[in-house]
């Protein structure tokens, strides 16, 4: 049972080792001629204004609200998914159901204007 | 080889669970507690559990760890949380060692019941994790499963009344 | 696999939750109607949501008169007479609320259209707990009930006050809900399963079970949850912050409703699921409801807002409650039901008088607001003495033929104290009830009480709970009958 997930943890292994090799071999290897611009976050990106510590607008808030709300909402169609075939029309309408009500909901927050930028 | 991995893991859920609740800065404090979804998640793996583990890092790791992220720079408490209030340390482990000693007498002593029921760990490797929550989920707890629908749509209704700027 | 989607198909009944089925349809459409129409109206949205409580109403009627009991979706609803009595309580707090509600939400400025949806999913998470017949459903229907008061608590956003009381209610709240849970699962984790009946059944046919810790540990970790939410001492603080926060037509429902809901899912745990653990619940609950009544209506004596004063009175209340359920026989239990039902009445329309007397801005509900109101305002007046009557437990009034039941139960059941330390409780009411009155009539007004309007609703709210304490407490016996046929 537990070999299926043997792809997953070499995957694993690898993006860490990956990670790791990076940073050491270049800590080893390359040369250290630090100057202000190559030190900035961004080397060839945008200057920097202010700190990562600003405080955040509430709309990140209610946007990761929401997010949890039809994340729920799409965890309950995993088990739905392996099933489906043997509940046919009784599971189709269940879920159904289910998203009939969520879908208000996203109705709602649609009409509302809360995914709007404002 | 399981076993090995079963303690590597155990040992740094142990320890990101530690650094939760020691590291000074918030931001840090949420990456660990990612790292101890995370290791939860490969305990569910290891118990023939994947659904919960899709759970585990779908909806902890993924979504609820991102909301922690967001009202941590809400809040935007930096590292300079004043360091208030250390006898509540004494009190929390007073409550934990109680709750310690609670699950030590419950399994210890207390005749923890017969009961096994149909599903059993053979049948969770036969039929699979994910159908047997299924069934249960879409036939006998089908009025549950709708009332949560429910319970989503009255959290998404709440979630805009008070965080919306104009309602 | 057919025969799966066959038995599942069989156990779909949806007259079993037909009431709360309609309630959750109009909330839906509610919040439809009210993201379509014009911001601001939402006149028209609080009648349609009286619709749905009336039709809501007629169904739960159908229920009654219909003698068999409805079961349904895997033994996890059932019908019965138990959840149709404990509907009208929700439904009767529901309508009253919002009947008081319209006017005084234009009046502080939040004409907020999804107030009445998320009342109506609130009235359809308590029909679901009243109803419930495993732990899953009950837990759930707390949680759509708890998430809409939680919301509906801190609605008002610029009042600190109301910020505190929803974020208060929602952190204590969601820390409860924890224990609660927890007792589910060490429940779960003894008998197997999440039926309250069979839990019932597995721990009679295994005493030996019944001296697992996991056993009472889960039933004192469930018994904390709902204690919570009933505002039970010492599980009460919340209580005064979020009822003088929260708007007062809220309150108002909070402490009828909601409080209704955990009394009834705690009841048919104790009474199905948990039966044989009498002796054990029984002398935990002999002590909270000292407690209870005690705490409650000292603290009441020294407040001089009224709203606050309410709250500590609700408190009191609820271990009025609580005396029933230590009894656990006919009358006590019947009791109960008859005082929830009364103090619907009584309560809400107190909270219905108090949000005419209030001016923009949660202003004038102090004890000296009240100086002189009884001449100004006569009907008001009178009306507010009745249900500070009722409240008292005084005769002709509904609260006195709820009290009477309810102690007559416990003096039935041999706990003689119990009655006697209720009777003192009640006579130390008297005192911050009195209070108010002579501030009505025995103060010169300092006001003349001239921002008073009388809106329709309110007057209908007023005029339906003047009736119900009146009618309950002249005429207990129909009433009675119907609370003693809804008891297991």
């Amino acid at each position: 049972m537990l070999d299926n997930y043997l792809p997953i943890l070499v995957l694993v292994a690898i993006a860490f080792a990956f990670a790791a090799g990076s940073v050491v071999f270049s800590r080893l290897v390359g040369q250290k001629k630090p100057s202000v611009v190559k030190l900035a976050p961004y080397e060839c990106g945008m200057p920097l204004f202010g700190t990562a510590r600003d405080r955040f607008s509430i709309k990140f808030y209610i946007i990761a609200m929401l997010f949890i709300v039809f994340d729920i909402e799409v965890v309950f169609l995993y088990p739905w998914s392996v099933m489906f075939k043997r509940l046919g029309m009784f599971g189709f309408a269940e879920m159904g159901v289910f998203i009939v009500i969520l879908f208000v909901g996203y109705v709602y927050v649609w009409k509302k204007g809360a995914l709007e930028w404002e | 080889m399981e076993i090995m991995y079963f303690y590597l893991l155990a040992a740094v859920a142990v320890a990101s669970g530690f650094m939760v609740v020691t590291c000074k800065s918030p931001v840090n404090n949420a990456i660990a507690l990612m790292m101890t979804f995370v290791c939860l998640a490969n305990f569910y793996v290891m118990l023939d559990a994947p659904f919960m583990a899709a759970i585990q890092i779908m909806v902890y790791a993924g979504a609820i760890l991102m909301l922690i992220i967001f009202t941590i720079m809400l809040l935007n408490l930096g590292t300079a949380v004043a360091r208030k209030g250390s006898h509540s340390v004494v009190w929390a482990t007073v409550l934990a060692l109680l709750i310690a000693m609670q699950g030590y007498f419950v399994i210890n002593r207390g005749e923890v019941s017969g009961i096994t029921g149909e599903i059993t760990g053979e049948m969770v490797k036969k039929v699979g994790h994910t159908e047997l929550i299924a069934k249960s989920l879409f036939t006998d707890f089908l009025l549950p499963f709708e009332i949560a629908s429910i319970l989503l749509l009255v959290a998404i209704v709440g979630a805009v009344i008070i965080a919306k700027k104009e309602v | 696999m057919e025969n799966l989607v066959q038995a599942a198909l069989a156990n779909v009944n949806f007259s079993a939750i037909m009431p709360s089925l309609v309630l959750v349809c109009f909330g839906m459409a509610l919040l439809l109607i009210g993201v379509f129409s014009r911001r601001g109206r939402t006149t028209h949205i609080a009648w349609i949501s009286i619709i749905g409580l009336v039709i809501t109403g007629i169904y739960t009627y159908i229920d009654w008169v219909n003698p068999e009991t409805q079961f349904g979706f895997a033994g996890h609803v059932a019908q019965d007479n138990f959840a149709v009595f404990f509907n009208i309580i929700f439904i009767a707090a529901a309508g009253l609320t919002i009947l008081i509600s319209d006017d005084y939400l234009k009046r502080e400025g939040y004409p907020i259209s999804e107030y009445y949806a998320l009342i109506l999913f609130s009235t359809a998470g308590a029909m679901w707990m009243a109803s419930g017949t495993d732990l899953m459903t009950i837990f759930l229907g707390l949680e759509v009930l708890s998430i809409s008061l939680y919301v509906l608590a801190g609605m008002f956003r610029n009042d600190v006050r109301s910020n505190e009381a929803g974020l208060k209610y929602f952190l204590l709240g969601a820390f409860s809900t924890g224990f609660l849970l927890y007792g589910v699962a060490l429940l779960y984790g003894v008998a197997g399963t999440t039926n309250v009946a069979d839990i019932g059944m597995y721990l009679s046919a295994h005493k030996a079970a019944l001296g697992n810790p996991m056993t009472i540990a889960g039933m004192v970790l469930l018994s904390t949850g709902f204690m919570f939410k009933i505002a039970i001492v010492p599980f009460h603080m919340w209580t005064p912050d979020v009822y003088q926060g929260a708007p007062t037509p809220i309150t108002a429902f909070m402490s009828a409703g909601p409080k209704a809901a955990a009394i009834a899912a705690f009841l048919r745990i104790l009474m199905f699921g948990l039966p044989e653990l009498h002796a054990e619940w029984g002398a935990m609950l002999w002590l909270l409801a000292v407690l209870t009544m005690t705490v409650g209506n000292f603290i009441a004596i020294s407040q001089t807002n009224i709203k606050r004063m309410l709250a500590y009175s609700s408190i009191a209340h609820a271990g009025y409650a609580l005396v029933g359920l230590v009894a656990a026989n006919e009358v006590g239990l019947s009791g109960i039901l008859y005082y929830m039902l009364a103090y619907t009445f009584m309560n809400i329309g107190a909270f219905a008088v108090l949000i005419l007397a209030g001016k923009q801005g949660e202003e004038n509900l102090t004890l000296d607001g009240f100086a002189g109101f009884g001449y100004k305002r006569p009907f008001l007046g009178v009306a507010l003495c009745v249900f500070l009557f009722s409240l008292m437990g005084l005769p002709p009034t509904a609260g006195f033929a709820g009290k009477f039941y309810v102690f007559a139960g416990a003096v039935k059941a041999g706990y003689i104290w119990l009655a006697i330390i209720g009777v003192l409780n009640s006579a130390v009411s008297l005192y911050y009830y009195l209070r108010v009155m002579v501030y009505m009539y025995f103060r010169e007004p300092t006001e003349d009480y001239s921002w008073i309007s009388m809106p329709v609703g309110a007057v209908i709210s007023i005029v339906i709970a003047l009736f119900g304490v009146l009618y309950l407490g002249l005429l207990p016996d129909c009433v009675m009958e119907m609370a003693k046929m809804s008891i297991f």
